[in-house]
């Protein structure tokens, strides 16, 4: 068994902080052209005609193409692709931002101003569809993370039999991943071989969709992404850039680089759509849930359902008789949503959390024993024993290192200065998404030892976590190891998506170096491994494997978990608020690297203060369009506004989950932060607030809610 | 990005004779320039580059600043800290450091607004980008527009925070062109919408800023900078006052407040300053008049209403600080 070594740096880092590190963008191709695209100025409509000819005039550009003169692409589905609609072909605009052509020249500055200069014309141009202006329905399958509804026992029963009832609604609003690197796509072909470099977190799901397309076996086309600038889960799927750059290279007849604008990545690769949900929670006396209800609706596009899960983490987080959870769509114009760091719960525990808070109000009661109380001894909704559930630990740790204990209950009771203090606390939780991977691992008479994986490093510090598994397993010192990775020519793994990489493409190392292990050990002789292959007068011996993780864990409810409490200092003047401190304990399986684990939920936490504080992309409803498509009018934190923050863990191996122990990590930390800030703000001022981000606006009003939710006798 | 000429200007001879020609325009620092040409808001043939005049000293004299047009934002601010706080906060709490190491205060002075409608990354309504194509600001989205002063055909904001700070302390632009030297108040560089909002300040085409003059006096220790904004860095001011006050034992005998992200230009508190005049400083009742007198005339658009809340609220608390720095008056 693997055991964790305290935190190997990653082997990367130096590569990174120097700009050695290739991205997609900085691959040198021979002959390269650049493309630019024309997006769609109008949100719902038709191309009436298309004005080129400037463009083609302009210096350096070398064609313009059009719907009239793409090739047709053939569609796989979604996923792996991000929408259903495929670029440039045919004359309907679906929404504002969609590409309508696209120019190639022989510099970048070049293809952009040819892009200036090509005039679009509409008609039929509509108003566009708003989110709330049209009707809730039930999305058909596709693009869902879970089941869109369930129910267990009889909610209506269990609120009429609780004492103490809370209902409200939430809304968080549409939101963009904005990764420092923009998506960007290199494309050549040789004869009917495409290559392609690409910014993406699924490296084969890039290769299943472009050999879709062109109707290619799968063996001819190859992705390479060793290096990813960020993703947060708009390079997870496939989108129309991608599809656009290979088929231009394959009309064009020279490898064609196409890097989005940072306007472009506002409508290019989907976005969090915005959510509103309602919750009603239902206790009797002593706090046990009799009733929880999670509702939720969000808009999609009006040619895909997805469908947000918010209501996941609803199905297993509390003991209650009855649940029922559902989440509904409404088709409106705009591009198809997609996951974003932290989907579906990072959603949905902003809406329960908060609940659960206003409910401890009502119930005068401590937030942290109300979520005791409501432990729950198996899965509530499926009746299954959890694979561990280590929840009243993190509750119990992180509140004595935040020091929760000396709270006063009562809202507007602390103040310093001109600032008003408040704590706040929510439980957190992910689902745990377990994929099929493979590796190989191969050890030389040099001394080196080489793990191949097709899996693309995110920035989280995968090759660190499968250099660890690698060394630990076959006892070899961590740098004779070097992993090689990012390219769909190695074996194949999963996406970079879900917090799935270090259980899926980990166990599949540990898998592989076992069974090196083993036919090493069948050599003859003695002494260290290289010595040993140069006895047997080999220079390198191998090892593939792969792991599937319906292996294990079959009726069982796996999830990880975690507590995260929070101080604000709210100005209540101003409405300002900031967040000086964070203590935040969680158990997700077997920590491999200590040190990338933490920095994956201090930027997890960030995150998650950026989700309650400041991000919010408006879709303009006139225009239909989202208003600002830069880093200007899109907030996302700096450090100025991330106070101290606390991380630790619980040691909770789950073999279930893996045989690594391990479980997802990576999105957790985002989850759970906006509720207890919310949470806090409402413990400094007395004003609940329902609608993220928490803005200016809504806490300037002088006048606090008091805590009166209904209570019945 | 349509490409344009590049030249360097050797004296200012030069560069004035470049800017007679309407299609060239100057570029400094360049952290607004390049914006501008990259989003098609600005298309000139030609760029002349003045970051080789002699137009960048910091002078610190007993009458007043001389501010050149070409100092930097980062050395300006650590030499004016002591006397003229309120001009070194409000240095400091903008951009970033990289930006305040490039961006020039000549070029502080002509940012544009940061109106997401002005700032798109295709022609939207918009007067200011093209007039006659009308203001989709105005019925759109008004959270970060104007609460004085706009019009129907604009309702942008101007967002420098220098430039508050510097129509607080009744600083003037020194501006020449071929007609020669003149000197305006910054208080009357910058024009309100009316019914054209593509000419934002008095400068004409063919005239450079040179330098900025700030009179000392007993005021200029006794002030305060107060950004009011989201995020704690990094971002444009929702709203922002520039508070500079002389006092005599706490009670106030000369005030200045002008408000920034409030309107098109730093928008004097004319009203206040004089109500204050006589008030204690610990006599929170009256300030928080003497503070509202200036605010009947705010004409609050359909989302910004709490602005016209924030910026009196803001306004208290920059006097208050303000007030609390150099005790004691002339």
């Amino acid at each position: 068994m693997i055991a964790a070594i305290g935190g190997l740096r990653r082997p990367d880092g130096a590569a990174k902080l120097t700009g050695a590190a290739d991205y997609a963008a900085d691959t040198p191709v021979d002959g390269v052209t650049h493309a630019a695209l024309v997006p769609a100025t109008v949100a719902t409509g038709r191309i009436a005609h298309i004005d080129t000819a400037a463009a083609v005039r302009a210096p350096g550009v070398l064609a313009v193409l059009t719907h009239t003169d793409m090739p047709r692409l053939k569609t796989i589905g979604s996923p792996p692709l991000g929408q259903s609609v495929l670029p440039l072909q045919d004359d309907t605009v679906r929404y504002e931002g969609q590409p309508v052509a696209m120019v190639l020249a022989e510099t970048f500055e070049q293809a952009r101003r040819g892009a200036e200069l090509v005039r679009a014309t509409y008609a039929d141009v509509a108003v566009p569809r708003a989110f709330g202006d049209g009707e809730s329905v039930t999305p058909r399958p596709g693009l869902i993370s879970g089941n869109p509804a369930g129910r267990v026992g009889d909610v209506e029963a269990g609120l009429a039999a609780a004492t103490t009832v809370v209902t409200a609604t939430y809304t968080t609003p549409n939101r963009h991943h904005s990764p420092m690197e923009p998506s960007a796509t290199v494309a050549s072909w040789h004869g009917d071989q495409l290559t392609v470099h690409e910014s993406t977190q699924w490296v084969f799901g890039t290769q299943m969709a472009l050999a879709a397309a062109f109707d290619l076996p799968a063996d001819h086309v190859r992705v390479v992404c060793p290096f990813i600038g960020g993703g947060f889960g708009c390079k997870g799927f496939v989108w129309p850039h991608t599809l656009l750059a290979a088929a231009a290279a394959r009309v064009t007849g020279r490898p064609v680089k196409l890097v989005l604008t940072r306007a472009q990545m506002f409508t290019s690769c989907g976005h969090q759509p915005a959510t509103t949900q309602t919750l009603t929670l239902g206790t009797d006396d002593d706090g046990r849930l009799t009733a929880v209800r999670h509702h939720s609706v969000n808009p999609t596009s009006t040619f895909d359902d997805y469908a947000e899960n918010a209501t996941g983490g609803t199905r297993w987080m509390y003991a209650s008789p009855a649940i029922d959870v559902a989440v509904l769509v409404e088709h409106t114009s705009r591009q198809t949503p997609t996951p974003m760091r932290a989907p579906a719960e990072g959603l949905g525990m902003f809406a329960l959390e908060s609940a659960m808070d206003e409910l401890a109000y009502a119930l005068r009661m401590d937030p942290v024993e109300l979520r005791l109380r409501n432990e729950p001894a198996v899965d509530p909704m499926t009746g299954q024993p959890f694979s561990s559930r280590p929840l009243p630990d993190c509750l119990r740790a992180a509140a004595q290192r935040f020091g929760w204990s000396g709270r006063p209950a009562e809202p507007r009771s602390m103040r310093d200065g001109d600032e008003l203090v408040g704590w706040g606390m929510a439980s957190v939780t992910m689902d745990t998404f377990r994929l099929p991977s493979s590796a190989r691992v191969r050890l030389q008479a040099d001394g080196r030892t080489i793990v191949e994986a097709g899996t693309q490093e995110i920035g989280t510090g995968l090759p660190g976590v499968l250099t660890t598994i690698a060394a630990q397993t076959l006892g070899v010192d961590p740098g004779s190891v070097e992993v090689h990775h990012g390219d769909t020519d190695l074996p194949e793994t999963s996406g970079t998506f879900g917090s799935s990489a270090t259980m899926g493409v980990g166990s599949a190392v540990a898998a592989a170096a076992t069974e090196l292990r083993d036919k090493l050990d069948a050599l003859a002789g003695t002494g260290a491994y290289p010595r040993r292959l140069a006895d047997a007068g080999l220079d390198s011996l191998d090892a593939e494997a792969r792991w599937d993780p319906a292996e294990r864990g079959e009726g069982r409810s796996i999830h990880t978990y975690g507590a995260i409490f929070v101080e604000v200092r709210v100005d209540p003047d101003l409405g300002l608020v900031r967040m000086p401190r964070c203590t935040a304990t969680y158990a997700a399986g077997r920590i491999i690297n200590p040190l990338t684990a933490r920095s994956q939920m201090i930027g997890g936490i960030a995150w998650g203060y950026g989700q309650a504080m400041l991000e919010e992309s408006i879709l303009e409803p006139q225009l239909g369009r989202f208003l600002s498509k830069n880093m200007a009018g899109y907030l996302v934190p700096v450090c100025a506004d991330i106070g101290d923050i606390d991380v630790s863990f619980i040691e909770d191996p789950d073999t279930d989950a893996s045989p690594l122990g391990a479980k997802g990590i990576g999105e957790l930390g985002a989850v759970g932060v906006s509720a207890a800030i919310a949470n806090a703000v409402f413990h400094a001022t007395g004003i609940r607030v329902r609608d993220l981000p928490i803005s200016i606006e809504r806490l300037l009003n002088p006048v606090w809610d008091a805590p009166t939710p209904t209570t019945r006798p | 990005m349509k490409a344009f000429a590049y030249a360097k200007a050797p004296d200012l001879a030069a560069a004035l004779a470049a800017i007679e020609d309407p299609g060239t325009s100057v570029i400094a620092g360049g952290t607004e320039m390049v914006n501008w040409l990259k989003e098609g808001i600005a298309t000139p043939e030609r760029l002349v580059d003045i970051n080789g005049l002699p137009l960048d000293g910091i002078d610190a004299r007993p009458e007043g600043l001389r501010l050149g047009a070409l100092a930097r934002m980062s050395d300006a601010a650590p030499v004016v800290a002591a006397e003229y706080p309120v001009l070194a906060e409000s240095l400091l709490c903008a951009a970033s450091p990289q930006l305040r190491n490039m961006a020039s205060l000549g070029g502080n002075l002509l940012q544009r607004t940061r109106c997401p409608y002005f700032r798109a990354e295709v022609l939207l309504p918009c007067n200011k980008r093209a007039p006659g194509s009308g203001c989709a600001a105005r019925h759109g989205e008004t959270r970060t527009q104007a609460i004085f002063g706009w019009s129907d055909a604009c309702v942008a904001t101007h967002p420098s925070d220098f430039a508050v700070a510097l129509a607080a302390l009744d600083a003037t632009v020194i501006i020449v062109g071929p007609r020669g030297e003149r000197t305006v108040p910054v208080t009357g560089f910058y024009r309100l919408p009316g019914d054209d909002p593509t000419v934002e300040t008095v400068l004409a085409p063919d005239e450079l800023v040179t330098a900025i003059d700030v009179p000392a006096g007993p005021h200029t220790r006794a002030s305060h900078y107060l950004k009011v904004r989201e995020r704690a860095s990094y971002e444009f001011a929702m709203v922002a006052v520039a508070a500079a006050l002389a006092h005599d034992g706490g009670v106030v005998t000369d005030a200045r407040l002008a408000l920034g992200g409030v309107a098109a230009r730093p928008w004097r508190l004319d009203r206040t300053e004089a109500a204050l005049r006589g008030v204690s400083l610990d006599d929170t009742e009256a300030l928080r008049a003497a503070v509202a007198a200036s605010f009947a005339e705010a004409r609050p658009l359909a989302g910004n209403a709490f602005k016209v809340k924030l910026a009196q609220r803001a306004t208290l608390r920059a006097l208050t600080t303000a007030g609390s720095r150099g005790m004691v008056a002339s």
